[in-house]
């Protein structure tokens, strides 16, 4: 379990603190949302949850980071790394740019590790199969397409063997079909028992795979709790975040609905 | 095909006639002599020619005329002194291309680690290698996407030279964002553990290519050292 108590934090250089009072817990086996308009604070949020801000990014945080109760201060990368596996927007910054071939690519982390070379090659093979992309294993990672770029940057982190994953906004620089190859194999993953925090502006996928949600404004947490409720919320579109289609549908129901009650009852009456 | 990766390996940009055995040969037994002298050429042509101007008809000291053009004189002395220059500077374009195109760099990094080198400045020396294509491959979309905004990169010299500008700035910008990105996705999958890695296979390697390399490093010590002694002496 990750928890987050009274977090805040401030990039170096940064007038106003990025984050404020954040406080979370993302349970084994739980997959949490995180929304919010543009500059809430969604990828910083992931950054001092996976431990990269403020270790690589710099700046500065208050309150604290526990995994499994320790400080995650305590741990070097390499070992966070194999508790907890972020993943990013852009699919080709997260290559590493010096494999041929998509199996390298995803046995890259294990690799790093220093693993016997038969859990190497297991552990790539059982990412590839659980994103359904082993058919991709002889490929040049550099010549997919997008979402399949985003698939085998989540094979490299899944081969870590995280206990969390972390992902940020993975479907926003896909085209449609990139967004729903990448769409599906959240779902997969989430239906299987993954525990995954992920930022996304499309409520439709938080609303299919997360048990609870997250909206962000201006650093802060501004609604949370179980997805089906936040997503109701009357505050979202003020937000920033886009109301789900299905609730957007059935509110457009009721208006309707409710027009037709009206013209009913003025018939009635003549 | 790999046989002549690991000449390339080791072999330095061999002078002169060099060309014929270390590049011409080995490319002709890769089969990729066609675009090895297609991407040579494009690759050396502004060079080499400018070079082989400059000398022909500005080479210092030179009294013996070739021919004339106006008031510009060719010289003999600088004819030649071209001719050198211009073999030189295939030579090099030659082996350049030779190692780019018979090369994996995955190979390339991972005979590198294999011999005890670090794995961060193996990483580094194959991501320069790669970054190569990728910045020509972003300057190209970037020219483009500035020229479909009205900008000229066409015309003639001072206007070209103009037009360059707007697209060194997102070039450079854009890898040096991208740095921290990439940084924190490396570190992401255990890249900054200390100590050895795994290494997936060791790359094919024959005694016939080991004793190239040596054969050609030899060749090259005591080529260096006979042009050093005949300068000397
Ligand atoms: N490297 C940085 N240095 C300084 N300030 C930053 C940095 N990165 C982000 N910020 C600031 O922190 C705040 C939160 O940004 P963040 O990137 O977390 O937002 P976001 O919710 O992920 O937005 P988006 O939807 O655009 O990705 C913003 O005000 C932003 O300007
Ligand atoms: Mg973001």
């Amino acid at each position: 379990m990750i928890a987050l108590a009274g977090v805040g934090y401030r990039y170096a250089g940064a007038a106003g603190p990025a984050l404020l009072d954040i406080d979370l817990e993302l349970r084994d086996g739980e997959v949490v949302g995180l929304a919010g308009a543009s500059e809430a604070g969604k990828t910083t949020l992931c950054l001092v949850v996976s431990g990269l801000a403020p270790r690589t990014v710099g700046g500065q945080i208050r309150g604290q980071v526990t995994l499994d109760g320790e400080d995650v201060d305590a741990w070097p990368m390499h070992r966070l790394s194999q508790r907890i596996g972020i993943g990013f927007q852009n699919p080709s910054t997260q290559l590493s740019g010096v494999t041929d071939t998509v199996f390298e690519e995803v046995a890259f982390g294990p690799m790093n590790l220093a693993l016997p070379r038969v859990e190497v090659v297991a552990r790539s093979w059982a990412a590839l199969d659980l994103l359904r992309i082993d058919a991709l294993a002889e490929r040049d990672p550099r010549r997919l397409s997008g979402g399949q770029q985003q698939l085998v940057a989540m094979a490299g982190l899944l081969a870590m063997r995280p206990a969390h994953l972390v992902l940020d906004e993975p479907t926003a620089q896909l085209d449609p079909a990139g967004t729903r190859m990448v769409g599906e194999a959240i779902e997969r993953l989430a239906a299987d028992g993954a525990s995954i925090l992920i930022a996304e502006q499309k409520t439709d996928l938080l609303a299919s795979i997360c048990s609870r949600l997250l909206v962000l404004d201006g650093g802060r947490v501004a609604l949370s709790g179980p997805s089906a409720e936040v997503l109701a919320d009357l505050e979202l579109s003020r937000l920033g975040v886009a109301e789900p289609s299905e609730v957007r549908l059935r509110r457009a129901a009721d208006a309707a609905g409710a027009n037709v009650a009206r013209l009913a009852g003025a018939f009635a009456r003549d | 095909m790999t046989a002549i990766a690991a000449v390339a390996l080791g072999g330095l940009p061999g002078p002169i006639i060099l060309v014929a055995a270390a590049v011409v040969l080995p490319a002709m037994a890769a089969r990729v002599l066609g675009r090895l002298v297609r991407t040579a050429l494009l690759l050396a042509l502004p060079i080499a020619i400018s070079a082989f101007l400059v000398n022909l008809f500005f080479f210092p000291g030179a009294t013996q005329v070739l021919f004339r053009i106006g008031p510009i004189v060719a010289t003999v002395e600088g004819f030649g002194f071209a001719l050198e220059i211009l073999i030189r500077i295939l030579a090099i374009s030659g082996a350049v291309t030779l190692f780019y195109l018979t090369t994996r760099p995955g190979d390339l990094t991972l005979d590198l680690e294999r011999r005890g080198i670090s794995p961060r400045v193996a990483f580094v020396t194959n991501a320069s290698v790669q970054t190569v294509p990728a910045l020509v491959e972003r300057a190209g979309q970037i020219t483009a996407a500035q020229r479909a905004r009205g900008l000229d990169t066409e015309g003639n010299i001072w206007r070209r030279v103009r037009g360059i500008v707007p697209i060194v700035g997102p070039v450079i910008l854009g890898s040096i964002a991208e740095v921290e990105e990439r940084t924190m996705a490396l570190e992401a999958r255990g890249f900054t553990r200390p100590g050895r890695r795994t290494l997936l296979w060791t790359p094919a390697d024959s005694v016939r290519q080991s004793i190239g390399r040596w054969l050609m490093l030899a060749a090259l010590v005591a080529l260096i050292v006979v042009r050093l002694t005949g300068v000397l002496g």
